[in-house]
């Protein structure tokens, strides 16, 4: 598989979060701070870009495959599951903790903030803990 | 300039990376799925050239736009350290995040992550509002 097309959809992302205020987490905190000073910034983004999203994904999975690979890596699982709801819950928490989500905080990186590094490398660890710690909540 | 020119914009640039990606190599730009593939996943080339264009895509707004840099958080480093490590389990858990569910699972009207999506906004306001009015606004 080509993997080019990677490096420009990466650098379009790094720009667009760090343009829209993204990397900010004030800005981010402020806008989940709604009966706060309520800082609408994030709606523009998410909006911008679900707009363009919902608007081009279907004519592209219209086609038989893409450009450059063999076929769609899309998720497979269709079902509500617990897992979804408590990771997303959990996801949810941790985000509004910080400002941070994991996007943001890896461009941020860029700034050489201690904070940001300390975020990546416990998100990382986390990353690393999940398979273990669900199976010891699901008891498996 | 209209203050909320600079988010669309970078809103529409999130957008089109991830239609740029799926048309191409028929991935998803979830970004916690593409940090945790870079370093447990197969096909690890295509994930480490997307973190590395992440990087260089932020440079430009700052140095050639001259976007002034961000604050660091305020946040204690402890309180820090949780975040992260909720957001990693979390989206791992949830399949996803932000970019994952937000961005690409809006974009194809999939349920699952329709409902990510209003828990994890939910979630982030809930606890933004116990932090600044039960806590006393640690963040």
């Amino acid at each position: 598989m080509k993997a080019w097309p990677a490096l420009v959809s990466g650098v379009l992302f790094g720009l667009g979060l760090t343009l829209s205020g993204m990397s900010d987490p004030a800005k981010v905190l402020g806008f989940l701070d709604i009966t706060g000073a309520w800082m609408p910034d994030l709606i523009f983004v998410m909006g911008g870009a679900v707009i363009v999203t919902f608007i081009l994904t279907p004519s592209v999975l219209r086609r038989q495959a893409p450009l450059l690979a063999s076929a769609f890596s899309l998720p497979g699982k269709q079902l509500l599951d617990r897992r979804l709801v408590g990771g997303a819950i959990l996801f949810g928490i941790g985000w509004g903790l910080s400002g941070y989500c994991p996007g943001p905080a890896l461009v941020s990186l860029l700034y050489g903030y201690e904070s940001t590094l300390i975020f990546c490398l416990a998100m990382f660890a986390g990353m690393a803990l999940e398979g273990g710690l669900s199976q010891t909540l699901s008891g498996k | 300039m209209n203050a909320y020119l600079l988010p669309l914009t970078g809103g529409i640039l999130l957008g089109l990376s991830a239609i740029w990606l799926l048309l191409t190599l028929g991935r998803v730009a979830g970004i916690s799925g593409i940090a945790w593939g870079s370093i447990a996943g197969p096909d690890r080339g295509w994930r480490w050239l997307f973190l590395l264009g992440l990087l260089l895509g932020g440079l430009p707004t700052h140095t050639v736009l001259g976007q002034p840099l961000p604050d660091e958080s305020i946040a204690p480093t402890w309180l820090i350290a949780i975040s992260g490590l909720l957001v990693g389990i979390g989206t791992r858990m949830g399949s996803g995040c932000t970019s994952g569910h937000g961005v690409c699972g809006l974009g194809r009207r999939s349920p699952r992550s329709v409902t990510a999506t209003l828990t994890f906004m939910t979630l982030g306001m809930v606890t933004v509002f116990v932090m600044q009015n039960l806590l006393g606004g640690g963040a």
